[in-house]
C-alpha cells in the first residue's frame, strides 16, 4: 500500500534526479518512489516534467544528477534493455507495437525467451493465455496487432511488459486513448496487478482518474516535485491548485443561447481512403452561426477526416459540403481550402507542427494565409511594413510570449505557438471555424485562453465545429454535441441532454 | 502430328532455358533488396552491388581459374558496398536515395576503369568458361519444367534454394521478426532490445551478398565475360520487381520470372526477324513491368519506416 511495508526495500526509488536540456531544467532534484503493490500517480501539466522523469526510468535518458535504486541497489539505466532487465516495463502513450506482426510475435521479438533462432510461438501463446487468465487481460495471441482496437493494443502492451518480466509497470497517460467503459476495464486490470505485487506508476493529468485509482499521488510543476501525498488525504480541488499553482476558473457555456442560420453543413458525406476502406459513412452535420458544435469520440473514428472535409483538404467520395455566403448557399464539395477561406472559413488544424506552422519567423507565419492579397501584399509584392504591423498586433492581442517578431516560431513553447495559429485563424473575423484538438499539449493557462477566444468568436456570430477527444473540453464549450463512432455520427444531443453515461455508450458505438 | 510436339521443340527449349537465365539475376537483386527494404532502408545501390559482383567475380575467376572463388569474392564485393551504404545511411543518417545513386554512378566508372586497368584497353574481350549446365537426371526430361528448372548451371539451383531460405528467415525465425520490427517501427524495436543500427547494417550486408551473387551470375554463369555496365539497369528494375512481388520471396520469384520470360521472348523475336524494330522489342519487358505495376498501384503494404533514417537519443 505505501512504501513503508516491512523492511523490504521499495522496488523503485529515485533520489534527487536532475535532467537538464541546455539551460532548461526539465527535472529538478526529484525524489520519487513506488512500493510493491502500490499504484503511485504522477500528476502534472504538460511540460511539468512527467514524461522526462519516466524516460529516465525507462532508460531512454540518463540524468545528469541523482540516483536510481531498484530493490535497494543503485543502478545505471542507459538503455531500454537495461530497464527491462531490472524488471521495468513501460506502456508508452504512443504504443511501441509492430502492427504487421502478431501479438505473440510482438511480445517475444528481440528477446531469446521463446527460442534464439526459431521462436516457439505456440509456447508464447500458451504463456500469454496464462497471463491473460491470471489478470483478466485477454488478447488473441495470433491476431495481427494492426487489426486490434486501441484498447486491445493497450492490453497487448501490458501483457508484453508482464511477459518480459516486468515487476514495475509505468503507464504514460494510458486513458487518453480510451472510452469511459474501457477506462474501467483498464483500472480493474491495474488493481489486480497491484494486488499481485506489481509496483505501478500511473502518469496522468486527469484528476478524477488519479483519485479513483491511486494509493499515493505526486504532483510535478515546472520540473519540480510539489508534493507527495496519500490519495486519501487529498481532494481534486487541492490537486488542481497544486498542479497549476493558482486557482483558475474555466469558462463554461450554459447551452441556452440562441443561434442563427446554418453556416456550413455536410449532406450524407461518404469518404473512402486510398485502400478503399470507408472512413466516413453518411455524415450529415450542420453548424449554425453563433453555436459551437462539439464532435466527440474516441480518437480515430473519423473526426479527423470530417474536419479535413470541412476544411477542404479532402474531397468526399459522395455527398456534398455546403457553405452559406451572403449570396446564398454554395456547394463547396470540390473547392479547395483557398476558396473556402475566401468564403470566411478558418481552420485550426490538429497538429500545429505539421500542418499549421512553417519553420520561419513569427511575422512570416502570422502572414502566411493572406500573403496573396492586400493589405499584406500588392501585385504579388509583399509589404513588409504591413506584415510587421499585422504580426505586432497579433502578438499583442494574443499575449504571445516571445523575444520579438523575428523569433523563429518553432522555438516558442507549445502554448505560444498555438496562440500564433489561433491569432492568424481568427484575425479575419471568420464566419466558420473548424478547430481540431485546439488545446492538445497545452497547459491549463493556455487552454483557458484558447477556450475564451473560441467563445468570443462564437458570441460574435461564428459557427464553430470543435473536434476534440477531451470530453471535458467538448462538455465545457459545446452548445450541441455529436458523437462519432467508426465513421458515423451515432448520436446528437444538446448540452442540456448530455449525461456521461450516454456519451460513454455512444463513444463505444451504442446508439442511445 | 502430336499437338504437344512444340513443347519439346528446340526453339521452345531454348526459350525456356533463357527465361530462367534472364530471371535469376533480377530475382537475386530483388531478393537482396527485400532484406534492405523490410528493414526500412531503400537500397537504390542494388545496381552498383550487382556491377561490382559481376566485375570482381569475373576478374577473380579469370586470374585464379576458379569460378567458385570468383563467386565468393563477387559476393564479398557486394557486401562491402552494403557496408559502405550502411555507414552513410545508418551511421550518418544520410539520404538513402542520394547515397545509393552516388554508389551506382561510382561503380559504373570504377568497374569500367578497373577492367581496362586489369585487362588492357581494346584487347580482344577476355573470357572464362562459365558454369556448365547441370542436367538433373529424370527431372530434366519433364516437358517445360525440365528446361525451365532442371537444365541449368549450378548457380541457378543455388538461387532457387535462396527463395525458401529467405522465406523461412523472414516468417519463421527471430531474425525475420526483428527485421520487420525495425522496418515498421524502429523506435519500438529499440525499446524491445533490438539494435536498429545493427539489424539495418546486417541487412544491407546480406543485401550486398545476394545482389553481388546476382552480378557474379551474369558474368560467370550467363555469359562468361564482362562488359562495361553489363547489368544495364537490372538493379533498378529489381526495385520494381520487389514492389510487384510485395517484398515476399515467392512473389519476387514470380515477378522476376514474368520479366525474365518477356525478356527471353523479345530476344527470340529479334532473332526471328519479325520486322518490328529491335528497339521496341528491347522495351517489351520494361513496358510489361510498368503496365503490371499500374495494377498494383496503391496496393500492398510498405514498411512504415521505409526510407526514414533512425536516430537514437533524440530529444523527444
Amino acid at each position: 500500500m505505501s512504501d513503508s511495508i516491512g523492511t523490504e526495500p521499495a522496488p523503485l526509488v529515485l533520489r534527487r534526479v536532475t535532467v537538464r536540456f541546455g539551460s532548461f531544467t526539465a527535472n529538478d532534484a526529484i525524489d520519487f518512489s513506488v512500493g510493491r503493490g502500490e499504484i503511485h500517480a504522477l500528476l502534472g501539466e504538460n511540460g511539468a516534467g512527467k514524461t522526462t522523469l519516466m524516460r529516465v526510468v525507462a532508460g531512454l535518458l540518463v540524468p545528469q544528477d541523482g540516483t536510481i535504486q531498484i530493490d535497494g541497489r543503485v543502478v545505471r539505466l542507459t538503455s531500454p534493455l537495461d530497464a527491462a532487465a531490472h524488471g521495468i516495463g513501460m506502456v508508452h502513450q504512443h504504443f511501441m507495437l509492430i502492427s504487421t506482426l502478431s501479438v505473440a510475435q510482438n511480445v517475444c521479438v528481440g528477446i531469446a525467451k521463446a527460442g534464439r533462432l526459431f521462436p516457439n510461438l505456440s509456447q508464447v501463446a500458451r504463456d500469454l493465455d496464462e497471463i491473460g487468465a491470471r489478470y483478466g487481460l485477454h488478447v488473441d495471441p495470433h491476431a495481427l496487432v494492426g487489426s486490434l482496437s486501441v484498447a486491445s493494443q493497450q492490453r497487448v502492451e501490458i501483457v508484453k511488459a508482464l511477459y518480459r518480466g516486468a515487476r514495475i509497470l509505468v503507464l504514460d497517460e494510458p486513458t487518453a486513448v480510451l472510452a469511459p467503459q474501457e477506462v474501467e476495464g483498464l483500472f480493474r486490470v491495474l488493481r489486480m496487478l497491484a494486488a499481485a505485487g506489481t509496483a505501478i506508476v500511473f502518469i496522468s493529468h486527469k484528476l478524477g482518474e488519479v483519485m479513483a485509482l491511486s494509493h499515493r499521488v505526486s504532483v510535478l510543476r515546472d520540473g519540480r516535485l510539489v508534493t507527495t501525498k496519500a490519495t486519501a488525504d487529498t481532494n481534486p480541488a487541492e490537486l488542481a491548485r497544486l498542479m497549476i499553482g493558482e486557482d483558475l476558473v474555466l469558462p463554461q457555456v450554459d447551452g441556452k443561447h440562441a443561434s442563427g442560420p446554418v453556416a456550413i453543413e455536410t449532406r450524407s458525406v461518404h469518404l473512402r481512403d486510398e485502400f478503399g476502406v470507408p472512413r466516413l459513412s453518411d455524415v450529415s452535420l450542420a453548424a449554425r452561426s453563433g453555436e459551437i458544435v462539439g464532435v466527440a469520440g474516441v480518437d480515430g473514428n473519423g473526426q479527423q477526416q470530417l474536419a479535413e472535409i470541412l476544411a477542404g483538404l479532402q474531397t468526399p467520395s459522395s455527398g456534398s459540403v455546403i457553405m452559406t455566403s451572403p449570396d446564398g448557399p454554395i456547394d463547396v464539395s470540390h473547392s479547395g481550402p483557398g476558396e473556402r477561406i475566401a468564403l470566411g472559413l478558418s481552420h485550426i488544424p490538429e497538429d500545429r507542427h505539421r500542418t499549421a506552422l512553417v519553420d520561419m519567423s513569427i511575422a512570416d507565419n502570422a502572414a502566411l494565409d493572406s500573403i496573396d492579397r492586400p493589405p499584406l501584399a500588392r501585385w504579388g509584392f509583399l509589404s513588409h511594413r504591413a506584415i510587421r504591423a499585422f504580426a505586432a498586433r497579433l502578438i499583442a492581442a494574443n499575449d504571445v510570449r516571445c523575444t520579438g517578431l523575428d523569433q523563429p516560431v518553432m522555438t516558442l513553447s507549445g502554448g505560444n505557438q498555438q496562440k500564433v495559429v489561433l491569432g492568424r485563424a481568427l484575425a479575419h473575423s471568420p464566419r466558420v471555424i473548424v478547430a481540431v484538438q485546439p488545446t492538445r499539449g497545452l497547459d491549463l493557462g493556455a487552454t483557458v485562453f484558447v477556450h475564451r477566444q473560441l467563445l468570443a468568436q462564437c458570441a460574435a456570430g461564428a459557427a464553430i465545429v470543435l473536434v476534440s477527444t477531451e470530453l471535458d473540453e467538448v462538455l465545457a464549450l459545446s452548445d450541441r454535441i455529436v458523437v462519432m463512432f467508426a465513421g458515423r455520427i451515432v448520436g446528437s444531443m444538446t448540452r442540456a441532454e448530455v449525461t456521461l453515461q450516454r456519451l460513454g455508450a455512444m463513444m463505444t458505438g451504442q446508439t442511445a | 502430328m502430336n499437338p504437344l510436339a512444340f513443347l519439346t521443340d528446340p526453339v521452345t527449349q531454348g526459350f525456356l532455358q533463357a527465361t530462367t537465365r534472364l530471371t535469376i539475376p533480377i530475382m537475386l537483386a530483388a531478393l537482396g533488396g527485400m532484406f534492405a527494404e523490410r528493414a526500412g532502408v531503400l537500397n537504390i545501390a542494388l545496381e552498383g552491388m550487382m556491377l561490382a559482383g559481376a566485375f570482381v567475380g569475373f576478374a577473380v575467376a579469370y586470374a585464379s581459374g576458379s569460378l567458385w572463388l570468383g563467386v565468393g569474392l563477387g559476393m564479398m564485393a557486394g557486401a562491402i558496398i552494403g557496408l559502405a551504404l550502411a555507414f552513410y545511411t545508418v551511421r550518418l543518417s544520410s539520404d538513402q536515395v542520394v547515397v545509393g545513386i552516388a554508389i551506382n554512378l561510382t561503380m559504373i566508372g570504377a568497374t569500367s576503369y578497373a577492367f581496362r586497368a586489369v585487362f588492357g584497353p581494346g584487347a580482344a574481350s577476355p573470357r572464362v568458361t562459365p558454369f556448365p549446365a547441370l542436367n538433373i537426371p529424370f527431372l530434366s526430361d519433364i516437358p517445360i519444367a525440365g528446361p525451365l528448372l532442371f537444365q541449368q548451371g549450378i548457380l541457378v539451383y543455388a538461387a532457387f534454394l535462396l527463395i525458401p531460405a529467405s522465406w523461412i528467415v523472414m516468417s519463421r525465425m527471430s531474425a525475420g521478426m526483428a527485421i520487420t520490427a525495425v522496418g515498421e517501427h524502429p523506435e519500438a524495436a529499440e525499446t524491445l532490445g533490438i539494435s536498429v543500427a545493427r539489424v539495418r547494417s546486417l541487412c544491407l550486408v546480406a543485401s550486398g551478398l545476394i545482389a553481388g551473387l546476382g552480378g557474379a551470375f551474369l558474368s560467370l554463369s550467363a555469359t562468361g565475360l564482362f562488359l562495361d555496365n553489363m547489368t544495364a539497369g537490372r538493379g533498378y528494375i529489381a526495385l520494381a520487381i520487389l514492389l510487384l512481388g510485395r517484398r515476399n520471396p515467392w512473389g519476387i520469384a514470380a515477378a522476376a520470372a514474368l520479366f525474365g520470360g518477356a525478356d527471353a521472348f523479345q530476344l527470340r523475336g529479334q532473332g526471328l526477324g519479325s520486322g518490328i524494330p529491335y528497339q521496341f522489342l528491347v522495351m517489351l519487358p520494361y513496358i510489361l513491368t510498368i503496365v503490371v505495376l499500374i495494377g498494383f498501384a496503391g496496393k500492398g503494404h510498405n514498411p512504415a519506416a521505409l526510407g526514414r533514417p533512425f536516430q537514437r537519443n533524440r530529444a523527444e
